[in-house]
């Protein structure tokens, strides 16, 4: 038996995008975390914002993600990110800023910090990670938690007359005027992720052209605590999360609309 | 240059602007507001960053982002929004980053009052936000001090990466008096190496106060700890007066040290070999200077706008090498010199009780004098 050397050309269609590290993520398995990850990375490279861009990173499950993007980084206490941002972005107005956060951190905690963020306009971009839980902490009710989901603190499902009604923070961002593009999309199937992707370079953009404020909610999959397949939960969101959160463009004002198109 | 009438809080907030201030974040809270109605204005028109936060949570967030980009950055409250603050402030202290707070304490507990303080010695020197950090805190007690500290503190929290925390109370934020300002320097334009200002030719820089591993934290504290040691050797402050023959000895701080040395002198009028140490930094605490002071002195009285929180150190320093009597006036009521000077006449007249704890015997004899009774 002889072996032959052969030599194949290679042509790689799909590679790391250079702002990400290859750093193991931290992320459970069919955790859309890295989907985000991947969309914002792929972003910063097409824009060139490798050098210049400083991120927040949040309390959650999202803590290590310094560790994944190859850009400057900071981590803020919980909810506090886009306070954070702002003092980054008023510090050095040429750079580009962007927040990375989740529900528990942006809709709880942090409802404070991401409100007047937005009705002051600042120009930086928030990525928002919607879940319907507290991942980090093994899967609590957060204030995105739907009407009677099973959580490990409302076991018996969400009870609306305890514990109210979940919030939509897309649709209550855009009331502000102080707000530019606001947006929420879906990670669960490859047109939304391409959607998704869309909407993310545009934040970037709206903020490289100094137009204010920025939010991305992506609807997100958390298999572990759902207690379900990637598929199944991928089909939660489908069936379950964007009849309570619609899919849509809830804030974009003329000067974004015009440069978007 | 020479001097003019000017405002404490106006004071303190020109003079870390001429320091070369690049970001301040703020919130109104009396009895410190003028600082942030002032550089509202002064820093637009310099072309440097100012943002009214929609609260002391976020202002104190705001500069913590600030400061990770290297500028010199500062917030400034009183106790109510201090409290506030603290999240922010062990998140910076275990960054390594510096930045300079100034409190205008109140009276306190709670909502308290607006009256003039310093109920929150405790919360500044040793306590305040959760974990091992320590801070620097310098009590200024006059108008020119608080300039000249508030100009110098940007130097200092930059030369051991740190917190540096001005303490001064209500009536040095409100008062004016005649001062000079310094001269305007210029602002940096070199971001230290560990900054993040964006990774151009370079691996990413990370900030953090987070550490999964906890033998990792663990140097971290220590490094912390290291930092502080050279502090404690280089940063001691302190004023005395009238100590070379002093056989007995004052000890207040900021304001409270201010009227201390009114009553002093007239101590000394009526033939009372009395002196003052005032400490200027409260952390690292003159403590080779009161103990050297302690081993000399027939006694020694504490005078405090509280119930007695440096005199918890003043103790645990001298370790019973004088007698100690304490006086002070919680809530926000202002001592007299006439008061202190009784009380200096007390301790120079009559035994110090021996096996009761200072406190005690300031608490029943105020308590008298007040004439509240206050059920079991």
């Amino acid at each position: 038996m002889t072996t032959q050397n052969v030599q194949y050309e290679e042509t790689a269609i799909f590679t790391r995008p250079s702002s990400l590290t290859p750093a193991v993520t931290t992320y459970c398995p069919g955790c859309t975390h890295g989907v985000a990850h991947r969309l914002v990375a792929e972003v910063i490279d097409e824009l060139g914002l490798r050098d210049t861009t400083i991120g927040v990173a949040p309390v959650g499950c999202a803590v290590f993600a310094f560790r994944f993007f190859d850009v400057d980084f900071v981590e803020a206490a919980h909810g506090r990110a886009p306070a954070m941002a702002t003092g980054i972005k008023r510090s050095l107005p040429d750079r580009t800023v962007f927040t990375y956060q989740g529900d528990g951190d942006l809709v709880s905690i942090g409802m404070g910090e991401i409100t007047h963020a937005a009705a002051r306009g600042e120009n930086i971009t928030v990525i928002f990670i919607n879940n319907a839980n507290y991942g980090m902490t093994g899967g609590q009710m957060a204030p995105t938690t739907l009407p009677g989901q099973k959580t490990t603190s409302s076991p018996t499902g969400r009870d609306v007359e305890l514990a109210g009604f979940p919030v939509q923070m897309a649709e209550l961002i855009a009331t502000l005027q102080g707000a530019s593009y606001v947006v929420r999309r879906s990670l669960h199937t490859a047109r939304h992720i391409r959607q998704a992707k869309k909407a993310i370079l545009t934040a970037f953009q709206v903020q490289q052209a100094g137009l204010g404020f920025s939010m991305v909610e992506l609807l997100s999959t958390c298999p572990t605590n759902w207690h379900m397949t990637p598929p199944d939960a991928m089909q939660w969101v489908e069936d379950n999360m964007i009849p309570a959160y619609p899919l849509g463009d809830y804030k974009v004002i003329d000067a974004v609309a015009k440069f978007n198109g | 240059m020479t001097k003019e009438l000017i405002k404490g809080n106006i004071a303190f907030a020109e003079a870390a602007l001429r320091a070369g201030l690049h970001a301040y974040f703020g919130y109104p809270i009396t009895p410190q507001t003028e600082a942030l109605e002032w550089l509202s204005a002064r820093m637009p028109e310099l072309g440097r960053a100012f943002v009214q936060a929609e609260s002391e949570l976020g202002a104190i967030n705001m500069v913590y982002g600030a400061a990770c980009t290297g500028v010199r950055t500062m917030t400034s409250s009183s106790g109510p929004g201090i409290s506030l603050m603290q999240e922010g402030i062990s998140y910076i202290a275990g960054s390594e980053i510096p930045v300079v707070i100034v409190n205008v304490m109140r009276g306190g507990p709670g909502l308290g009052n607006i009256a003039p303080a310093q109920g929150d010695y405790h919360q500044a020197v040793h306590g305040g936000g959760h974990g091992d950090y320590p801070r620097i805190v310098l009590a200024p007690a006059n108008i020119q001090e608080l300039i000249d500290l508030t100009y110098e503190a940007f130097d200092i929290a930059e030369k051991y990466r740190c917190l540096v925390f001005i303490l001064i109370d209500g009536s040095m934020g409100q008062m004016m008096e005649p001062a000079e300002l310094p001269p305007f320097r210029e602002i940096k334009r070199e971001a230290p190496v560990w900054a993040t200002v964006g990774a151009k030719g370079r691996k990413p820089n990370l900030i953090c106060s987070f550490n999964i591993d906890a033998e990792a934290h663990e140097v971290t504290n220590l490094r912390l700890m290291s930092r502080w040691n050279r502090v404690r050797k280089n940063e001691v402050r302190y004023k005395e007066y009238y100590v070379e023959d002093a056989d007995y000895l004052v000890v207040g701080f900021g304001t409270s040290g201010r009227i201390a040395l009114s009553a002093v002198r007239e101590a000394r009028e009526k033939g009372i070999n009395v002196g003052l140490l005032r400490p200027i930094s409260l952390s690292p605490f003159p403590e080779e200077r009161l103990i050297a002071l302690s081993e000399k002195v027939k006694g020694m009285l504490v005078v405090e706008m509280n119930a007695g929180q440096m005199l918890d150190d003043v103790i645990s320093l001298t370790k019973g090498k004088c007698p100690i009597k304490f006086y002070g006036r919680p809530g926000g009521v202002v001592p007299m010199p006439e008061e202190i000077l009784a009380q200096i006449q007390d301790l120079t007249s009559q035994p110090v009780p021996a096996d009761i704890h200072p406190r005690d015997v300031w608490y029943d004899e105020l308590v008298a004098e007040l004439g509240l009774v206050f059920e079991e």
